[in-house]
Order: structure tokens, then C-alpha cells, then sequence
């Protein structure tokens, strides 16, 4: 088996598992105040320590989880579902006026850093979640356009295809049941990386305050809350910070391994 | 990692932001937030006074640091058995900084020029009074009042009456030129306003050579320049949280300067379900002032219950009568018609009493089933949105002006109370001079806004001012905003 595979994937399961149980059960309430119990230190009673307005830390990293991670997979799941078919029709009509429209269009998208943009679009129509999650998504599109049309476009020549062709299957129908299946590996590589991005991203976003509003917790906005008080509260800026490290580490771990375990070629070379 | 980068983005800012003070006469001051332009005359901004008043513009009186009124420009004054002419007689020899004589005329120009018609003075309500102001000779002046106004030297004292010349008026808001011990030098936009002394002032000179005011609103960033010593004072630090580390050091000073700053809950009062008086009182029951000032200032502030500063000798503490009981607040709520709780926006201002103060009180108010949506917002689009465009159900604001509770004689105003019994007794309170027959007035007019649960009363608001232990002689109270460097010096 591969190591990093597995590490990868317990790292990003326990955060994502973290998530999940949130949705049923935290701790404490992380939307009300206990200000007697504020800036407390790591104890049995409050596993990470108590923030500013004595909210349980512990319980605002399993829902600033889900904060995350609904963003990045909402904003790769905007990726991948406007990106594939893109890629998809300019692998297609390689060449043709489409083609050059959809990558022309892809550059100019990669042409602004992805941040300012976000900033951009959250300033335009306010800060919250959502908007965060469409500035992401954006810059996902075109990662899967390119990676698509890439793949695509040497699956195109081959036998198979050219069968498909042949029998008188049309661009669309070969680009859906023949192309697509053999990308999907990519994909899914690709998919956790922008992943580990979009989480990024979002906690980028969140630390300048254009992410999630209080009063959801978000491990970007706990960052920047903690910067003043981290002399005195280092709890309050490590347990979030080190909550975005591992996941990323995590995702980045997981996507190196998937690349591993699904790609024949690399496959092959190993054995 | 994306938050590391940040950090040393902010800490690299701070540094870019230093230059301490070299030469022994100097001074670097910290201040949060930049003047819009330097008229002070022509803008409600703070920020234009925390930098010239009393530096760079004086008026006929003064404010001292213990909010008493003394002599500015006017040496002394009389004032007629009815109350309704106020001879000034000006001090000699005062000469603007370009040069030119302030004599009469230009108290003349000054005064009518915050009353016109067309004025864009912020405070020309305090003006409206005076019918006419008449030189009567180069160094006497005579105002005529339609009625008599007991506070009437204090108004003058504001920022907003400070003594202008019609020589230079047309550049002030980049070139300001007064009478004060500090001259206007430079505006570096973005970064710092420097001042330089004055060697032609007519009163006791400053001390100082030279003053820099510098910009620095992000908290972090404030605790960098003045742990690494970049500044020398930071008036009004942004961060309460980090007092006890700048009181336990050696090298540093704190003053905790109270301020003229009503913190309260505005309140809508013309937007649904907030026009109805029970649904205010209710919200004031659920709201706990002692978590606010502990939560968001870290201890600092002291709680009022109503639009009042409590070291004004008028003043009466009225918490009691909106003490915190989430249970009557349900109760009351009930009563309104309003059991299930209901929906509103709390639109927030950047200051960290505002941001923080507000996500204590949305959970606060949760508790009663009022759900608050938080929305931050920049100090532009604050006043756009919610001080122009009333366009707000509650928001988080510090009041700083001086005995301001006539606002809620101003219908249009933009918490929109509106109430002709209180107009009345403003009316009568700006009339009157007898110092007691005033304080039974303010009295009275703290109880009907406090009864009537206009806005939420949290607490007066003082703010902290780190100073390098060798400087002496800033203020210990604000009784406006002001940072007055003209008796500020290092100890020998």
C-alpha cells in the first residue's frame, strides 16, 4: 500500500469526520458567548482552551471544518462541473473557433491572481460564504478545462476512439463515454489538490474577513482574531493554524498518493 | 502557509511605518485613523481634530484635559445681564501661520462662515443661535444671540469653531493655516502628517520641534509599532487586550483616557418591529453591559443607561432600569407581539469595540430569539449605508462629541427619534444658563430617552494611550477629540 496515501487520508478523514459529527453533535455551542471563561488554557474541560469570547475552540475547529470544507467542495464541484465539459468540447473541436474561445477564455481567467479577484467579487456583493465560494470556484474552472482538453486530446488519436468514430457515435456521445472515463483518474488527483486550495482559499479569504460572517466560526477568521492576543493566547492562533496545516498537508499527501496508486504508467515503473 | 505570509505581511507594514525619534526634540504619535482632509471646519471627522485641534487651530476658548473651558483666543469676555451679547476681547499680537494678522475680522469671517446657510459645518446647529457677530474694534468682538444659550462658550470651544483666515481658507483642506504652536508641515497620504513648531506663536510656545502623526489602524500592526518602539505615544490603541502587557512593562506607560464616547446600540427607531417602544425596551433587558466591557474591552468602559457621560456632574446612572433579565426581555417581547423573536441586521463599524461588542450582543440577543445578521462594514460604507442612508436595524457606535444628547432632538437624525416633548426640553436646556435649573433639564432628558429605550446604553468608552515612559504631560481625559502635543515633552 502507499504510506502516503494513507496518511494523507487519515489526516484529511479525521477533519472531515470532524465535520460530519459537528452537524450532530459539538461540545459546546460555538454561536453563544461565556465571557467568565474567556482566553481559559487547554484543559480536560476544554480540550484546545477558550477563545476571547469563551467559546470552546475545540468545538469551533469541528464546525470551522465544515466551514471549510463545504466551501472547497462546493467550489471544486463549480470547477469541475463547468471545467470538464469546457475541456471537454475544446479537446472536440481542437482548433476550431470554439476551442479557441473556451482557452483564450481559461487564460484570461488565470491572467488575475485568483485572491484579488476574490476580493474583488466579495467587495462587489459583500462579504459572506457564499461569495467566497463562487470567487473559489471560478478559479477552479479553468484547472479542469486545461487538464481535460490536455488529456483529452492525445485520448482523441487512439484506435478505440477512432472505432468509436467509425460506428458513427457523435463528438458529444465519444466525449462522455469514451474520453471522460479515461481522464477520471486525473481528475480525481487533480480534484484533491484544488481541494487542499480551495480550503486555503477560503481561510485566506475569511482572514481578511471576506469569508464566512460571524457568527459561523471559520479557521481563517480565528487566525485573525488570535493575532493580537497571541502573546499572551498562543492557544488561540495554534490550534487553528495547525488545523489548516494538517488538512492541507493532508489533501496534498492523499492527492500525491492517489497519483500514484491510479496512474498505470507510474504503476508500471514501480513494479 | 498562507496565514504565515500574512503575519509577516503586517509585521514588514509596521516596519515600513517606523521612524522613531531621533533628534530630542521630536515626537512620533500614533493615531488610528487618518483625517479625510485637514478642515476642520467642514467635516464631522474626528480624525481632523485628533490631529489640529489645539496644535495647529485654536478658537476663542479652549477645552483643558479636565473638560473645563478656558480663555483660547479671547483673553476674556463679558457677557450682558440678559445673556444675549458676548463681548471678546482677543488676545494681542496672534498671527496666523502665513503670516497675516488675526485681529476681528477674522473671528467675524470664522463664525459666519460655520452659521451660513450654505455652511458645511458639522456642528452649525451649535452656531444657529447667534443673529449677528460685529466687529467692534480690531480686537473686540460682539456676538448678538437671538436667545440666551448657557453653553455657548463651550460650543465655541469645539473643533468646528476654530478661527480661520479668509486669506488662506481656499487650500485649508491640504494646507492648513491657523494660530495654534504647532505649523502644518507635511502630508505624507496613506502614512503620517508631520507638524512643526511654531517659533512665531503668540502664547507659551510648544516644546516639542516637531510632531508626527502616524496612521496605524490594524491592531497587530499597532502592537509591533509600539513594542518595537517605532512610535513613542499611541493615542487611543487599538487593542485593550494587550494593556496589561504595556502596564507590566518597564518601558512603557498607559493612560486609560476617558473618553466623551456614549458606546451604544442604535437603534432604527422608524424601521419595524424597532418603532414600537416595548420591542426597544425588551432588547435593552437582554443585553448584559458588564459581558460587553469585559468581552470587547477587556475591562475597559464604564456601563451608562443613557446618552450621558458619567463624569459629567449632571449626570444620573439609570443601568438599573435596563438591567440585564433575558427573561423579562422574553417577556416584553411577548407582549409586543413579537414571541417568536424576529430578524434584523447589525451593521458594525471597524473599531474592535463595535466587532467584538457586536457578536456579543447577536448572542445575546439570540438567547431572546432576535436574530441579528452581523455585517461588517468600512467606515465609508458605515456612513453611507447607516449614518446617511439610515439603512440599518441596529449598529454598534461610539458617540465622542461632548453633552451630544441634543442629537435626539434631531428627527431626521439617524436613529430617528423623534419626540416634540424632548425637542421642548432641549430648546429650554440650550436656553438656559442657571446651573441648576440646566442640570434639572439634563436630567430630565436622560430619563425620557433612557425611558423611552431609544437606543442600547452600553458604556462610556475609554480608550488606552501607550506612551514611552519618558513623555509627559498628554491627556488624561478627552474631553474632545484632541491629541494636545502643545505642552507635551520629554522628561529632562
Amino acid at each position: 500500500m502507499n504510506r502516503a496515501l494513507i496518511i494523507g487520508a487519515v489526516l484529511s478523514g479525521a477533519f472531515a469526520l470532524a465535520a460530519l459529527i459537528s452537524f450532530v453533535w459539538v461540545p459546546y455551542d460555538v454561536t453563544g458567548v461565556d465571557i467568565a471563561n474567556r482566553l481559559k488554557a487547554p484543559s480536560l474541560g476544554h480540550l484546545f482552551g477558550t477563545d476571547h469570547f469563551g467559546r470552546d475552540i475545540f468545538s469551533m475547529i469541528m464546525v470551522g471544518a465544515r466551514t471549510s470544507i463545504a466551501v472547497a467542495v462546493v467550489a471544486v464541484g463549480i470547477g469541475m462541473l463547468i471545467g470538464i465539459p469546457l475541456g471537454l468540447a475544446a479537446a472536440a473541436r481542437k482548433g476550431s473557433l470554439l476551442d479557441e474561445l473556451i482557452m483564450r477564455g481559461n487564460d484570461l481567467v488565470f491572467a488575475f491572481p485568483s485572491l484579488l479577484i476574490a476580493i474583488m467579487i466579495t467587495a462587489v456583493f459583500g462579504a459572506s460564504a457564499v461569495n467566497a465560494i463562487v470567487a473559489i470556484g471560478i478559479f477552479n474552472i479553468p484547472v479542469f478545462a486545461r487538464l481535460v482538453r490536455g488529456a483529452a486530446l492525445s485520448l482523441w488519436t487512439k484506435d478505440y476512439v477512432l472505432a468509436a468514430r467509425v460506428s458513427g457515435k457523435g463528438a458529444a456521445r465519444i466525449s462522455f463515454e469514451h474520453i471522460l472515463p479515461n481522464v477520471t483518474n486525473l481528475l480525481i488527483v487533480q480534484g484533491t489538490i484544488q481541494f487542499s486550495l480551495g480550503i486555503l482559499a477560503e481561510a485566506g479569504l475569511s482572514y481578511v474577513g471576506l469569508g464566512a460572517q460571524p457568527p459561523t466560526p471559520s479557521w481563517g477568521r480565528m487566525l485573525a482574531e488570535s493575532q493580537t492576543m497571541f502573546s499572551f493566547a498562543p492557544h488561540l492562533a495554534i490550534f487553528p493554524g495547525l488545523a489548516i496545516l494538517l488538512t492541507v498537508l493532508g489533501l496534498n499527501l492523499m492527492g500525491d498518493g492517489l497519483r500514484d496508486v491510479l496512474d498505470p504508467r507510474l504503476r508500471r515503473a514501480r513494479r | 502557509m498562507k496565514f504565515m505570509t500574512k503575519l509577516s505581511t503586517v509585521s514588514a507594514l509596521a516596519m515600513t511605518v517606523a521612524s522613531g525619534a531621533l533628534a530630542a526634540g521630536d515626537m512620533t504619535v500614533a493615531l488610528q485613523l487618518e483625517p479625510p482632509h485637514l478642515d476642520p471646519t467642514s467635516a464631522a471627522a474626528g480624525a481632523i481634530d485628533s490631529v489640529l485641534y489645539a496644535n495647529v487651530f485654536e478658537g476663542l476658548t479652549r477645552f483643558t484635559s479636565d473638560g473645563s473651558i478656558i480663555p483660547g483666543l479671547a483673553k476674556s469676555w463679558e457677557i450682558s445681564e440678559d445673556g444675549l451679547t458676548y463681548t471678546f476681547m482677543l488676545a494681542e499680537g496672534v498671527t496666523f501661520h502665513d503670516g497675516t494678522t488675526m485681529d476681528a475680522e477674522d473671528v467675524k469671517f470664522s463664525l459666519d462662515r460655520a452659521r451660513a446657510e450654505d455652511s458645511a459645518n458639522a456642528q452649525k446647529a451649535l452656531y444657529a443661535g447667534i443673529t449677528s457677530v460685529d466687529v467692534v474694534d480690531p480686537l473686540t468682538v460682539k456676538l448678538t444671540l437671538a436667545e440666551p444659550n448657557g453653553s455657548m462658550l463651550f460650543n465655541l470651544a469645539w473643533g468646528d469653531a476654530v478661527i480661520v483666515a479668509p486669506e488662506s481658507i481656499e487650500g485649508i483642506k491640504q494646507q492648513p493655516v491657523g494660530t495654534g504652536a504647532f505649523k502644518f508641515g507635511s502630508w505624507v497620504q496613506g502614512d503620517s502628517i508631520t507638524l512643526e513648531k511654531n517659533d512665531a506663536y503668540w502664547g507659551t510656545p510648544a516644546v516639542l520641534d516637531n510632531v508626527t502623526f502616524k496612521f496605524i489602524s490594524d491592531p497587530s500592526a499597532a502592537f509591533a509599532a509600539v513594542m518595537a518602539e517605532d512610535v513613542d505615544v499611541f493615542s487611543g490603541y487599538p487593542a485593550p487586550e494587550n494593556v496589561p502587557q504595556f502596564e507590566a512593562d518597564a518601558r512603557f506607560q498607559v493612560l486609560i483616557v476617558d473618553t466623551e464616547g456614549e458606546t451604544i446600540l442604535s437603534t432604527n427607531n422608524k424601521m419595524p418591529p424597532f418603532d414600537n417602544v416595548m420591542v426597544r425596551k425588551a432588547m435593552s433587558h437582554a443585553i448584559d453591559r458588564q459581558a460587553i466591557i469585559d468581552g470587547a474591552m477587556f475591562g475597559l468602559g464604564t456601563p451608562i443607561g443613557t446618552h450621558f457621560a458619567p463624569h459629567h456632574p449632571d449626570y444620573v446612572d439609570l443601568t438599573a432600569g435596563s438591567n440585564y433579565d433575558p427573561e423579562l426581555a422574553k417577556k416584553m417581547l411577548a407582549e409586543a407581539g413579537y414571541a417568536d423573536g424576529f430578524k434584523t441586521t447589525l451593521k458594525l463599524p471597524p473599531p474592535s469595540y463595535a466587532r467584538r461588542g457586536g457578536e456579543i450582543i447577536a448572542a445575546q440577543l439570540r438567547e431572546v430569539g432576535i436574530e441579528a445578521e452581523i455585517s461588517n462594514l468600512e467606515w465609508a460604507q458605515w456612513l453611507e449605508q447607516v449614518f446617511k442612508g439610515k439603512d440599518f436595524g441596529l449598529t454598534i457606535v461610539s458617540h465622542t462629541e461632548p453633552m451630544d444628547i441634543g442629537i435626539y432632538a434631531r428627527p431626521d437624525y439617524y436613529f430617528q427619534y423623534d419626540k416634540p416633548e424632548f425637542q421642548a426640553l432641549n430648546t429650554s436646556l440650550e436656553a438656559e444658563a442657571d446651573p441648576a435649573k440646566r442640570k434639572e433639564l439634563a436630567v430630565a432628558m436622560q430619563k425620557m430617552i433612557a425611558e423611552d429605550a431609544v437606543n442600547g446604553y452600553l458604556f462610556q468608552l475609554a480608550v488606552p494611550t501607550i506612551a514611552k515612559a519618558g513623555v509627559v504631560g498628554l491627556w488624561e481625559s478627552a474631553p474632545t477629540q484632541a491629541t494636545d502635543m502643545t505642552a507635551v515633552h520629554w522628561k529632562e
